[in-house]
């Protein structure tokens, strides 16, 4: 890859050669989360998505007069579990603050959220790179606030539509320090924190629900350079492929603009999926003032550090852990071992597996193959198929001793999908059982032997390139039950040997 | 030294509309009150915890437990105007 031709809108195209770059990328992520509790944060409305416009609210998330603010317990606690997974500090004086703007999502025209004394700080994640090095990206802080409503532009009637259900579904927003380097960093630091955010259950993670959505400060500077440039904001990115494409046009903007003699404004930017660009938003004269002040309406927290222990203590083990011991445990190499551990149940689902066999290679091609194919493509989870571990052993022993062809046993494992009954009834049933016995093998071969005059003659006299052709014949011939290593054998025998 | 377009920044954060006639006055308030506020600062606080919350309590939680919430109907009363079980609004295009 040298040359990367990207936006093309407006008669310009953006590239950039690679090999002699010139300037460095400097990029820092916002990720605003919504955790999964049963209430909302400050209130007993409850925190789901999909009810009735305006059915989900109340006095208090609708910032009526006289209504107080309580914190939710469990949101507290989520956020300290998040902060020690990213292995943030837990601060001993937890406050929260009024940041104040103007806007239709808001009812109470400010934001309940942390100022200077968020949850969690100075933490970092290590995201394994593909040259098998890790990188440490920081995290600055990690701080507890509310969710605003959902507006709906109605274009019809000419306004626009305010749904306060969202209003105080409680958020954790997680910043990065500026750490990462390229759109391709970016992308794969979001990959182990969402990945690390599910194996600890606190939320969705769903970015086209936006319980998951992500920000990004991008600038560049002269290779060698260590003061930072002049950031811009990109906002408005619905999937990580979108972060990373979002982020990549900005590079080469910023390049071209520089390159060009010109000067980076400070400024947001919004990123528009079906044109893959990016337009300004706002630059900096209009930026906001928020205003923050102490909530008198909340006390402030202190979270013991005996329940710190406790939730340390609960952490389940962490992806990149998990990783590393799947691969020494199993001898698994670093490929295979990430697929196993890209979700908490397929992790868990092959280590059930290992405990009943041990051919864990094929365990693994059984679970990363087959496995995850039917779950992408029906988009299901785990969950929802009638696999279990014990099973899918039963089908990979059957396949391991030769009574069933390979893509046979691929065919018992999609009806082993969708019924409960037994490996052995299903192959009775169907009658899908690999013929091995000698006397129906050699009647097959007889008839391959006269359909195929040519082949035959061709290998008699000493090129055996056609003898693949005639196993597949036989295959063919038998649905796929034939055991091929055997029609082999007896084709050799009979042609070459005779 | 608090200005005139410092109030008028200030209102405008607020989305208050001042006049002229009206700013001048409401800039020698707040003159006075940040001279009240001077005379604050020079007080030795330096022995004094900072605090945020007036009472001397803290860690006043809920549990995570789901209570009714208001009906559509009862939601909406307050609304200006509403259409389609929503609170309507001018349009905001951001
Ligand atoms: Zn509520």
């Amino acid at each position: 890859m040298n040359r990367v031709p990207i936006g093309t809108k407006s008669g310009l195209v953006y590239k950039m050669t690679i090999e002699n770059k010139q300037f460095d990328t400097v990029i820092g992520l916002e990720v605003h989360l919504q955790l999964k509790t049963q209430s909302k944060i400050f209130c007993g409305c409850a925190n789901n998505f999909g009810a009735e416009a305006n059915s989900q609210v109340c006095p208090v998330c609708l910032g009526l007069p006289g209504s107080l603010p309580v914190l939710n317990k469990k949101v507290l606690e989520y956020a300290v579990k998040i902060g020690l997974a990213l292995n943030c500090k837990i601060n001993s004086y937890i406050k929260f603050d009024r940041k104040n703007y103007y806007y239709p999502d808001l009812p109470k025209a400010y934001q309940i959220s942390q100022y200077d004394f968020p949850v969690c700080y100075q933490g970092f994640v290590l995201v394994p790179q593909e040259s098998s090095t890790v990188k440490k990206v920081g995290i600055t802080r990690a701080h507890i606030e509310e969710d605003a409503g959902k507006l709906i532009h109605d274009n019809e009637n000419n306004c626009s539509l305010v749904d306060y259900n969202r209003t105080g579904t409680p958020l954790l927003e997680i910043v990065t320090e500026p750490d990462l380097r390229s759109a391709q960093e970016a992308y794969d630091y979001l990959q182990i924190l969402k990945l690390t955010l599910q194996y600890l259950d606190v939320s969705d993670c769903d970015m086209e629900k936006g319980s998951l959505r992500c920000d990004a400060n991008i600038s560049i500077r002269p290779v060698g350079e260590t003061k930072l440039g002049v950031k811009t904001e990109l906002k408005n990115m619905n999937s990580f492929r979108a972060v990373k494409a979002a982020l990549t046009f900005e590079e080469n903007r910023q390049t071209q603009v520089v390159k060009a003699g010109g000067k980076i404004t400070q400024e947001t930017r919004l990123w528009d999926e079906a044109k893959q660009m990016s337009i300004t938003m706002r630059s900096k004269e209009e930026a906001h003032d928020y205003r923050y002040f102490p909530d008198p309406d909340l006390t402030p927290f202190q979270v013991d550090s005996s329940v710190i222990e406790q939730i340390r203590k609960s952490l389940p083990e962490l992806p990149v852990d998990k990783w590393e011991r799947i691969k020494k445990e199993y001898g698994l190499n670093d490929y295979d071992a990430w697929i196993l551990v890209s979700s908490p149940e397929i992790a868990a689902f092959f280590e059930e597996c290992a405990k009943l066999h041990t051919n864990y290679k094929n365990i693994c091609n059984w679970i990363s193959g087959s496995l995850m194919q039917e779950i992408n493509s029906r988009k299901l989870s785990l969950g929802d198929l009638r696999i279990t571990p014990r099973r899918l052993v039963e089908l990979i022993l059957k396949a391991e001793d030769g009574t069933l062809s390979n893509l046979v046993a691929k065919d018992v494992f999609r009806y082993a999908l969708e019924t409960d009954k037994s490996i052995d009834e299903i192959i009775q049933e169907k009658g899908l059982a690999q013929v091995s016995d000698s006397v129906t093998l050699e009647k097959i071969v007889d008839e391959i032997i006269t359909q195929n005059e040519n082949a035959v003659r061709q290998i008699k006299n000493g090129d055996e390139k056609p003898l693949g052709f005639l196993v597949g014949q036989a295959m063919k011939k038998t649905q796929g039950k034939a055991n091929p290593k055997k029609i082999g054998e007896i084709l050799k025998r009979r042609i070459i040997d005779a | 030294m608090i200005s005139e377009k410092d109030v008028k920044y200030a209102a405008s954060l607020s989305r208050i509309h001042l006049s002229d006639e009206e700013a001048k006055p409401l800039t020698k308030d707040l003159e006075k009150i940040l001279h009240y506020v001077e005379k604050l600062q020079k007080l030795d606080v330096s022995k004094v915890e900072p605090t945020s919350h007036v009472l001397p309590i803290k860690n006043v939680y809920r549990e995570d437990k789901v209570r009714s919430s208001l009906s559509q109907e009862e939601a909406l009363k307050i609304a200006v105007e509403k259409i389609k079980g929503s609170y309507k609004v001018p349009k905001v295009i951001e």
